[in-house]
């Protein structure tokens, strides 16, 4: 019995705590999140946002989410309702589960496996599932043509995203996530002598998580909502949260490969004292104010344009990046782990 | 050399940049909008809002039951009906202003030769039902109890353009 409780027991409520410990707080993040989004969008738009809901309107976010949970889910008399049902519910949990591998200060992660990278590389492609299943489930025009475009964006955007991933574990010499850091300690963050690439990265990020200028998949003129036009009620807050999760997902993911992850910018007195993932913290909430920044500023790309800028801009160039930053690793012997 | 200036241009995002800059600076600029329950923006005196039936100040109805206004309504929207009152003045015993087809054009106030028929400044007069829009002349009177003050400010201050 003893045994039972110090082989399975004990190091399951430590995961369960740890995962807890993730999830919670994400959650939490989600949801100011969408406030903060409101507030800075119309603070740009020279508006007031929400300022009814709680002080300065920071409940709003909780508000709205009380306002889902108490609706009515409706499911299509037409649709598929397994998969219309699962296809939320994967895009939530996939925004979760991606969070095992991210670590918030040096030792500070729920799983440090050492093919991290690649794992972060596949969730994020599995992300376009659960839009594919919806649209494809919804019976229905728009989320169906919104199922196509965003599954093409995605597949076009990943290649980009994998040339540039290359490029910073040519640098790094490993797979693993805490090492990515690591490297950036002792010399300079990856976004300065790989500042295109962090350019590329972040530009890609926005097209992944399909947020403005890349949102065709739910380009509310032509598509009312994409593939969220059947959903209603929690089925559709999950895909919202499990959306705004993935946006502080890739902000994470451009913290840590670009950004130095936990580290501080200057080791020395004031900047040190500050623990780690407060740091972290601080880096992720710069990104996601540039996402809704850039929300604010830009208008939506054709659907040829976005193409063009996949394939025929970013593929070539990150290509070109990739051989550079290895050509100029192996001619100045700077390989890692050689 | 202007092919590598726009060349550089699009290589370095820099619309793209501009475009991010104008939108931060504009994040500090004052908010245009009001907000609203609590703070209203300013209305002009000649703001044609709710109606209201006044009376002179001993307590005296003003209208007459000329009928002008129901004359001129474009919307059809007055109804009145007089007959002479007891001491021989000519009163109405039915005014009813039907707020769903009234166009708020301000005519009626236009017509009336005792300004007893007026659009006040008070423009929060929704309700939950239609049948509660239809106006008869205890409601527009009790209007004009209510916002006479600011009517007769509002009168006042226009005068000298009529």
């Amino acid at each position: 019995m003893a045994e039972f409780w110090s082989i399975y027991m004990l190091p399951g409520i430590i995961i369960l705590a740890q995962i807890l410990a993730i999830v919670v707080p994400l959650l939490l993040c989600v949801a100011m999140l969408t406030y903060a989004e409101r507030k800075i969008m119309a603070a740009m738009q020279l508006r007031m946002g929400p300022n009814v809901v709680g002080p300065f309107g920071l409940l709003q976010a909780f508000a709205d989410g009380a306002k889902l949970f108490f609706k009515e889910t409706i499911l299509p008399t037409s649709s598929n309702k397994i998969i219309f049902l699962i296809a939320p519910m994967l895009t939530f949990f996939l925004s979760m589960v991606a969070w095992a591998v991210i670590p918030f200060d040096e030792g500070m992660v729920v799983s440090d496996i050492n093919v991290g990278i690649l794992y972060l590389f596949a969730i994020s492609s599995l992300g376009v599932y659960g839009i594919v299943m919806a649209g494809w489930a919804s019976n229905s025009k728009y989320p169906f043509l919104s199922a196509l475009r965003s599954a093409a964006q995605m597949v076009s955007y990943e290649v980009s995203i994998g040339f540039v991933i290359i490029t910073v574990l040519l640098c790094v010499g490993s797979l693993n996530v805490s090492d990515v850091v690591q490297a950036q300690a002792d010399g300079v963050w990856f976004f300065i002598p790989l500042f295109p690439m962090f350019i590329i990265f972040f530009i890609s990020a926005l097209a992944e998580t399909n947020r403005h200028p890349f949102d065709l998949p739910e380009a509310e003129a032509e598509l009312v909502a994409g593939y969220q036009v059947e959903y209603s009620s929690m089925t559709f807050a999950l895909f919202f949260l499990g959306e705004y999760a993935n946006m502080i997902l890739m902000s994470a993911l451009t913290a840590i490969l670009f950004l130095g992850g936990w580290l501080p910018p200057f080791d020395i007195a004031p900047f040190n004292w500050i623990p780690g993932p407060i740091w972290f913290f601080l880096k992720i909430a710069f990104l996601l104010f540039v996402f809704v920044w850039v929300r604010a500023t830009l208008p939506r790309y054709r659907y040829d344009q976005l193409m063009r800028l996949g394939w025929k801009v970013f593929l070539p160039f990150s290509l070109f990046w990739v051989a550079l930053t290895a050509g100029v690793l192996v001619a100045f012997d700077m390989v890692p782990n050689s | 050399m202007s092919f590598i200036k726009t060349n550089l241009r699009s290589l370095l995002l820099w619309e793209i940049v501009e475009g991010m800059a104008l939108t931060f600076s504009y994040m500090f600029k004052k908010r245009v909008t009001i907000n609203y329950p609590y703070e209203k923006g300013p209305l002009s005196p000649r703001f044609r809002g709710e109606h209201a039936l006044r009376r002179y100040p001993n307590g005296e109805e003003r209208c007459i039951a000329c009928k002008l206004c129901e004359a001129i309504c474009p919307a059809q929207a007055i109804t009145i009906e007089a007959e002479p009152r007891d001491d021989g003045s000519r009163r109405t015993t039915r005014y009813d202003i039907d707020m769903t087809k009234c166009i708020y054009c301000g005519y009626c106030e236009e017509a009336c030769p005792v300004d007893a028929i007026v659009e006040g400044p008070n423009f929060e007069f929704a309700t939950e039902s239609r049948e509660e829009l239809f106006y008869d002349k205890d409601k527009l009177l009790a209007n004009g109890e209510r916002w006479e003050r600011e009517i007769a400010a509002n009168l006042r201050a226009d005068a000298p353009y009529r």
